[in-house]
């Protein structure tokens, strides 16, 4: 198809697209309507589970078995880069040089680096009581690390990075969830029914399996970003296949 | 009626159609993958919108009362479990993309021929 | 503990075998690696092989996390374990474990230092297909039917060395990425109309509305991201691009199994949410996903024969036989179901048999295109060339094999609907078969004239990269060994009688929306609660008339494989004549179509489009508030 009819062809579709969708919204309840019948009985659980966050006890008690498959899509995402971004013997490494940084650059990435790694724990840790949770805190943290490498160089950056131990950490952490649900089980219980005493509302050890699970996640999250951009630096950076690496040349300028 | 009322619905379709189109026409996979990632943000507004009540407030009771008016919790449970799936899907075809340049050194989606008929 | 207790183990087994796999992968070697993951996957069989057998007593269901509802309304998932929801799993887990025992010692440069990465994806991808087979919640669906298309994403792109594969993998993932937001898309829509994400609960508070635009928007929204899944025409141009480059045993799985469940799953959406009151009336999703369903049959049959990169021909061959699926699923009947049911089984044993004995052939010779290998491979012709010819003999029908019993329930269900529904079935399979048999015999005996060499504008299925070590060794016996298990497999789907009872009950039981309700706690005040099944009538095994229509194909596509191999060399002004008749069909027809098949990025999104376009306009002319 030429590109010509192919964009002509998109915009006949888009129109009829455009047209009924449309009709639909007009049929959709008001914006900001009062009846939320499944919003009402999740927040209604919650209380009764003596989370105060009504996303944690959806995400990791009402609906857990939703994040577990998304836990597993990211650690899939982990064995997909691995598998994807592997070394071949059609590779020729180069190995990371010093950079020259800016000092103020330098000053503010290590004073930088331990706030964000402190902010993401705070996150994590308070998933089940304030905004943000395993997702976020994981995501935090990971981003955190790589601060080292915006403020000194991809050296800095590997010593500070226990790449093996975070691929394991990783690994283990998508298993705690599973392994969790099956704890149910064997208590003769249903798979990831919330078994462990619920505490008292609003404190860190309210919630019962949330914070578990929840931490869990951080260190899923936290563990596999760093994992998967460990894969796409080294890819992007250092490794020449046969075609070249133009990403290289950009990223060195 | 209303006219601003099915406004932020369709924001969405509008978001969708627009990811579509940057597929359509894109030059760059890349870009093909960043449209994508646009097209999904159709599914973040249309969630969030549907779950919005008028005077909602966070659904976060660590520091309100148990009998404020919240939002609806669960779609934004959903949009949470949509960024993660959108994220790690994003990453897994940006490493295909990388290794098309890598060694095959082409990201244009228009001069990939190796497929066809 | 009971049967509907351990439901949830069909996801959480496989996820703990990937973990293990990724952790042992370290320390095991490649043995190592390869026992642990067939143990792992021999345990599955056996747990799914047990809840099937449960699954006899009736529906399981599990409320994960015990978040049963209280009068109706509740904020949990449900699992719901009906007899053709267990049995897809069942078949899932089979063929995970076929394509493992295949894949031993197959790839040359596992990841270094994760031996075990290739077996864990695998494993992933099994837990991402049973937890879509078995979920009872539209959103949790959603979840799963991303992980299993995300693992599929990176499975495809496997061998990185080739640009094909990564190109195959890219669409893909960007087409199956978008549909499937179209279809959260849908699943939005449907939580702001009824407030609920479970399945049986949308399609009970569908009931309070009329059948409205914003219902036809979001069924074609939501059947979006299945079909995409399950390559209804025009949806299906990521299929063969895809499926010509996955790595054999990643094949068997895609094609085997993963394409139907985008059928399994629109037949589930459509039966429990949208087939009451205020949904989708039986006529325009009859109407609709019959026609669609032909044209997807015959235009597979017709990209088909006209493949020589032979992955990408038995790709052709699934859009083919998806298009029928899609047919005896359209018929909304019990029969049709049931048929189907037994149709997808049959078809997943040897359509992964022939994938694995296409993966013998680009071991030993380092191609998979029909040209170039003919007449190359006939020291094999005892062993792989004989299966491959059985499987396309069951690929055509051929009675008592599993596909030919699925195709003459399915076939019959259909010719009581529309008369010459039969004639589709019959024509498309015989090309199918047709084609694999061509090549059979190209390849194995070396019949016919050579073919042309010259290659116009087609994917070739020479220059592969060799999957394996080395190129000169004997066939693995495991590469052997497992197509003949699954060709057999097929074939006593097709002879003993207990498959065909098992699925006519499945059937009723798949088509009673009422039964869906009553399992998981949602019977209408005025029903009783216990799933009701009306008496069973003795169910159809072989007729007359199915192994008639089956012996038609099969000889028909014997016909048309003759015809191929020998028709150029004919002699006589008949046959001269029909030769350019045929040369000119090709030439108006037939060349067009095949350059839509551009595999160009851009063409798939656009189609992606059209089709949501076409099925909008469809549903909205047929379905009237």
């Amino acid at each position: 198809m030429s590109r010509t009819a192919r964009i002509r062809l998109f915009w006949g579709a888009a129109a009829v697209i455009a047209a009924l969708y449309t009709m639909a919204c007009l049929r959709l309840p008001h914006f900001g309507t009062a009846v939320h019948p499944y919003g009402d009985r999740a927040v209604a659980a919650t209380l009764r589970q003596r989370t105060a966050n009504t996303i944690s006890s959806i995400n990791f008690d009402q609906r857990a078995f939703d994040t577990l498959g998304e836990e597993s899509i990211l650690f899939g995402a982990v064995l997909g880069a691995t598998a994807l971004l592997r070394r071949t013997s059609h590779d020729h490494n180069t190995r990371p040089r010093p950079v020259r940084v800016l000092p103020s650059t330098r000053l503010f990435g290590a004073l930088l680096l331990p706030v964000a790694l402190l902010t993401g724990i705070y996150i994590v840790a308070h998933g089940q009581l304030s905004p943000g949770g395993g997702f976020q805190g994981g995501v935090v943290l990971a981003t955190a690390l790589h601060l080292a490498y915006v403020a000194a160089d991809y050296r800095a950056l590997q010593r500070i990075r226990p790449r093996e131990l975070l691929d394991q950490a990783d690994a283990v952490a998508a298993g705690a969830f599973t392994v969790l649900g099956l704890a149910g089980l064997v208590a003769g219980v249903a798979y990831l029914q919330n078994v462990l005493p619920l505490g008292t509302f609003n404190t860190l050890s309210s919630g019962g399996l949330v914070p578990v699970i929840n931490a869990a996640v951080g260190i899923e999250v936290a563990s596999g970003v760093i994992v998967v951009l460990a894969y796409f630096l080294d890819q992007t950076l250092f490794a020449t296949g046969p075609a070249g690496g133009a990403f290289r040349k950009k990223a060195e300028r | 009626m209303n006219l601003l009322g099915p406004l932020p619905y369709l924001v969405a379709g509008w978001l969708l159609l627009v990811g579509v189109y940057g597929l359509v026409t894109s030059r760059n996979l890349i870009h093909a993958v960043g449209c994508l990632a646009v097209a999904q943000s159709s599914t973040y507004v249309l969630l969030l919108t549907v779950g919005f009540r008028r005077g909602g407030t966070a659904p976060v009771y660590s520091d309100t009362s148990p009998r404020s008016v919240v939002v609806d919790p669960v779609v934004q449970a959903l949009a949470l479990t949509d960024v993660v799936v959108g994220a790690t899907v994003t990453a897994l075809l940006l490493a295909l993309v990388i290794q098309l340049h890598n060694r095959h050194s082409t990201i244009d989606p228009d001069r990939l021929n190796a497929l066809r008929g | 503990m009971t049967a509907a207790q351990l439901l949830p183990l069909a996801v959480a087994v496989p996820l703990l075998g990937a973990v293990t796999l990724a952790l042992a992968g370290r320390l095991l070697p490649r043995l190592g690696c390869d026992i642990l993951a067939t143990a792992w996957a021999s345990a599955d069989v056996v747990l799914l092989a047990g809840l099937w057998h449960c699954s006899s007593r009736g529906t399981q269901v599990n409320w994960v996390g015990a978040w049963k509802p209280t009068g109706g309304e509740g904020v949990g998932i449900v699992l719901v374990g009906d007899r053709i929801g267990i049995g897809l799993a069942l078949l899932i887990t089979v063929l995970i474990l076929a394509a493992l025992l295949y894949a031993w010692r197959f790839f040359e440069e596992p990841p270094a230092g994760h031996r075990g990465t290739f077996p864990a994806l695998i494993l992933l991808f099994e837990a991402g297909m049973c937890g879509f087979a078995l979920t009872g919640d539209l959103f949790n669906a959603f979840v799963f039917f991303e992980l299993m298309g995300a693992v599929a994403y990176a499975l495809t792109g496997y061998h990185v060395e080739d640009p094909r594969p990564l190109q195959g993998a890219l669409t893909f993932g960007v087409i199956n990425s978008l549909a499937a937001y179209c279809s959260l898309m849908g699943i939005a829509l449907l939580y702001a109309r009824t407030g609920e994400l479970g399945m049986a609960q949308i399609g009970r508070h569908l009931a309070g509305h009329s059948a409205d635009a914003l219902i036809v928007v979001a069924f074609v929204l939501v059947l979006t991201g299945l079909l995409v899944k399950g390559a209804m025409a025009p949806f299906h141009f990521w299929l063969p691009d895809a499926h010509a480059v996955a790595p054999t045993p990643v094949c068997m799985l895609l094609s085997g199994v993963m394409v139907e469940l985008g059928v399994y799953g629109a037949a589930r959406v459509y039966w429990t949410l949208f087939s009451g009151p205020g949904g989708i009336p039986a006529h325009a999703m009859r109407d609709v996903l019959t026609s669609t369903g032909v044209v997807t049959a015959l235009l597979g049959a017709v990209m088909c024969w006209q493949q020589r990169h032979i992955k990408r021909m038995l790709a052709f061959s699934t859009i083919s036989h998806v298009g029928l699926f899609l047919v005896g699923i359209s018929l909304l009947s019990p029969q049709g179901v049931t048929g189907t049911a037994l149709y997808v089984a049959g078809h997943a044993g040897v359509k992964a048999a022939l994938f694995a004995l296409t993966g013998v052939l680009l071991d030993q010779h380092g191609s998979v295109d029909e040209h170039s290998l003919y007449g190359r491979a006939r020291e094999l012709r005892r062993s792989a060339g004989i299966m491959f010819v059985l499987g396309a003999l069951a690929l055509a029908g051929l009675p008592p094999f599993g596909t030919g019993l699925g195709k003459a329930l399915t076939e019959h269900a259909a010719g009581e609907f529309l008369g010459w529904l039969p004639a589709v079935f019959v024509l498309t399979s015989a090309i199918t078969g047709a084609t694999v048999l061509r090549t059979a015999a190209r390849v194995f005996t070396g019949a016919g004239g050579r073919p042309d060499a010259t290659a116009g504008a087609q994917t070739r299925g020479d220059h592969e990269e060799p999957e394996v070590r080395d190129p000169g060794r004997p066939v693995p016996a495991p590469m052997l060994v497992v197509p003949a298990l699954l060709l057999a497999g097929s074939l006593v789907l097709g002879l003993l009688p207990g498959p065909v009872t098992a699925l006519t009950r499945a059937g009723q039981l798949f088509t009673s929306r009422a039964a869906y309700l009553a399992a998981v706690g949602l019977a209408p005040t005025n029903q009783p609660a216990m799933p009701v099944v009306t008496p069973v009538a003795p169910p159809v095994v072989w007729t007359g008339e199915g192994i008639a229509l089956g012996l038609l194909s099969t000889i028909l596509a014997a016909a048309l494989a003759a015809t191929a191999l020998w028709g150029p060399a004919l002699q006589g002004a008949a046959a001269h004549r029909l030769r350019g008749l045929a040369a000119a069909v090709t030439q108006r027809l037939v060349a067009p179509l095949r350059s839509l098949h551009s595999g160009r990025l851009g063409d798939n999104a656009v189609w992606l489009a059209t089709g949501v376009a076409v099925l909008l306009v469809a549903f909205s002319t047929l379905v009237q508030p």
